[in-house]
């Protein structure tokens, strides 16, 4: 569009004919320079690494990697990852509904700073998160007594694991919220109640489908990040083999131990796993609108 | 912590409405208070438990300064790249067309689905002395990218590649063009015209991109620990010095680390948010 334009203009202008030539032609090159260098970029950071993964898992065949998958310790890891995150994106999508719902409708106090701290979990290592669990619920912890006595077991156990993740995936559900709340227009409810709706009936009649698409974007973002947690998880959860260990703590352990088959067919299915459920959702969306 | 319950608004009346959405509020602030308030009140406490000194001690420690500083310039050198690359392709993908381009636009979206440990894996596959690519770049060149800071660049590019692209295109889209028109009928070169009529408009998002992405890189742990390994003074950055500390039950150098690294996250976020902030403002006062 450019290309035409600005030509036409320079030749209304005062450029000789070889000059405009010039420019269309410098305008057309800097075109495919930027396309080649950008489609290059992607490609080599982040097809290329991909691909290298896909063709290693598959060096031995598909049955090898079918073998490698189907030890008990492997699938019970795989299990345990499903679990964890099919809770934490219930008790999210449950509260982050509710906390994004403060967060649009209701003035208060400090206000601006707690909506600045929810973002805290996006920008803090998941190192120091297992850490600050760890703080807490570990052996000589904040809250180690209270726990001992109620005879729950936090740290090195799924509970904590739970919050590490809850933690981490935190910003997801409020933050794809928060601006279809805004957009949503609050006389829907108001007309509701007038014609005799309770608050109940009016947030799941009129309010909850609006937010239909958005609550189920941030339960896919929460879930792929749910799936992939691995520092966190790493230092609340001990990764003890069997028990605790997740999935991306059984490919941490078996790279460790130096069995790469299992390692890389686990990051390939989990990678696979998490993938097909961002762009699925991403697919649904658009043709939703 | 409670201090909702003494806010104005809320104790003009006391109909069952008002004290629902009271409710409604303590249960949503309770939750963020358990989950995040507390752990990061927790992890201050614990790292100026010996005083101010002694933190400043753990923080200087050769290796724990070592981690600092790699973290941070790695981190810089990403966003510079990263600045400039998601620059060129939010640009790329809003104004040219050409074929594949939807696939591209999805493509941009795989990093952060992808778990990072996932990514580590990947480039090591890559990269690694063993492996083909990072052999001949090892043999020819004597360029280890694996296990040294090119590696931690590279992870650190691939997982923050979105966020400046994200951040850039819906701006790009809305951007009105008759004013490149008329900078090209007053006679601009492209040039010209991409640094003096695009890119000001951009300036916010690009920045509000660029200081995500830092952010981000600042903790980023699962795919360094795979790419650069655990070497002390060579390609062990903050994080990783953290989880070890945490393992070898150093407390004090733990904390300490880990309150400088949220310090700067915080501040960080606090600064790109004040950023969107200022711009909602400068817009509302022009229209």
């Amino acid at each position: 569009m450019t290309v035409i334009n600005s030509s036409q203009i320079n030749k209304t202008k005062k450029t000789p004919s070889t000059i405009l030539w010039m420019e269309k032609n410098r305008e057309k090159w800097s075109r495919g320079i930027l396309i080649t260098l950008v489609v290059g970029y992607v490609g080599f950071l982040i097809l290329t690494p991909i691909i290298a993964l896909t063709l290693t898992a598959f060096e031995k065949g598909a049955g090898e990697i079918i073998d490698s998958l189907n030890q008990p310790d492997v699938l019970l890891a795989f299990w345990n990852t499903l679990w964890i995150s099919l809770v934490v994106v219930t008790i999210h999508a449950v509260f982050g509904t509710l906390v994004a719902w403060v967060f649009v409708r209701q003035r208060f106090f400090g206000r601006d700073l707690i909506n600045g701290l929810i973002d805290m979990p996006f920008a803090i290592s998941p190192v120091v998160v297992g850490y600050m669990l760890l703080l807490i619920f570990g052996r000589n912890g904040l809250l180690a007594p209270f726990i001992e006595g109620l005879g729950i077991q936090v740290a090195f156990a799924m509970p904590g694991i739970v919050l590490a993740t809850l933690f981490v995936t935190m910003p997801f559900m409020v933050r794809e919220l928060v601006p279809v709340l805004e957009a949503f227009d609050t006389r829907q409810e108001k007309a509701a109640a007038t014609l005799g709706a309770n608050s109940w009936q009016t947030f799941w009649k009129v309010t909850f489908p609006a937010l239909r698409w958005g609550i189920i974007y941030g339960v896919t973002l929460t879930f792929a990040r749910a799936l992939g947690e691995f520092g966190a998880v790493l230092i609340i959860g001990g990764g003890v083999q069997g028990r605790t260990e997740t999935t991306t703590l059984f490919i941490f352990r078996a790279l460790d131990e130096r069995q790469y088959i299992g390692a890389y067919s686990a990051a390939l299915v989990l990678g696979l796993f998490s993938l097909i459920l961002v762009l699925g959702s991403d697919w649904l969306r658009r043709k939703a609108h | 912590m409670n201090s909702e319950i003494t806010s104005p608004t809320t104790d003009k009346k006391t109909s069952p409405r008002a004290s629902g959405q009271l409710v409604i509020r303590s249960i949503a602030l309770s939750y963020l208070t358990i989950l995040l308030i507390i752990p990061l009140l927790v992890i201050l406490q614990d790292g100026f438990r010996e005083g101010l000194g002694e933190f400043w001690r753990q923080v200087t420690l050769p290796m724990a300064w070592h981690a600092l500083k790699l973290t941070l310039w790695t981190s810089v050198v990403m966003t510079i790249i990263n600045t400039i690359m998601g620059t060129l392709t939010a640009f790329v993908l809003v104004r040219y067309e050409f074929p594949g381009k939807t696939i591209l636009n999805s493509i941009i979206d795989l990093p952060l689905a992808i778990p990072t440990l996932v990514t580590g894996i990947m480039l090591v596959i890559l990269f690694g002395p063993q492996e083909a690519l990072g052999g001949w770049l090892k043999e020819q060149f004597d360029f280890s990218i694996i296990f040294a800071p090119p590696g931690i660049i590279l992870a650190l590019l691939f997982i923050t590649f979105p966020f400046v692209v994200r951040s850039v295109q819906p701006v790009l889209l809305e951007l009105d063009r008759a004013q490149e028109h008329a900078a090209a009928t007053l006679g601009a070169s492209g040039w010209t015209i991409f640094w003096r009529i695009i890119l000001p408009p951009l300036t916010l998002p690009v920045v509000t991109g660029a200081l995500l992405s830092f952010a981000r890189a600042i903790g980023e742990f699962g795919s360094i620990v795979i790419v650069a390994g655990n070497i002390p003074l060579v390609s062990q950055t903050a994080a990783v010095y953290v989880f070890g500390e945490v393992e070898s039950e150093n407390r004090l150098g733990a904390s300490a680390v880990s309150i400088v690294m949220v310090s700067i996250a915080f501040s960080l976020l606090m600064f790109a948010d004040f950023l969107r902030k200022y711009s909602k403002n400068a817009k509302k006062e022009i229209t």
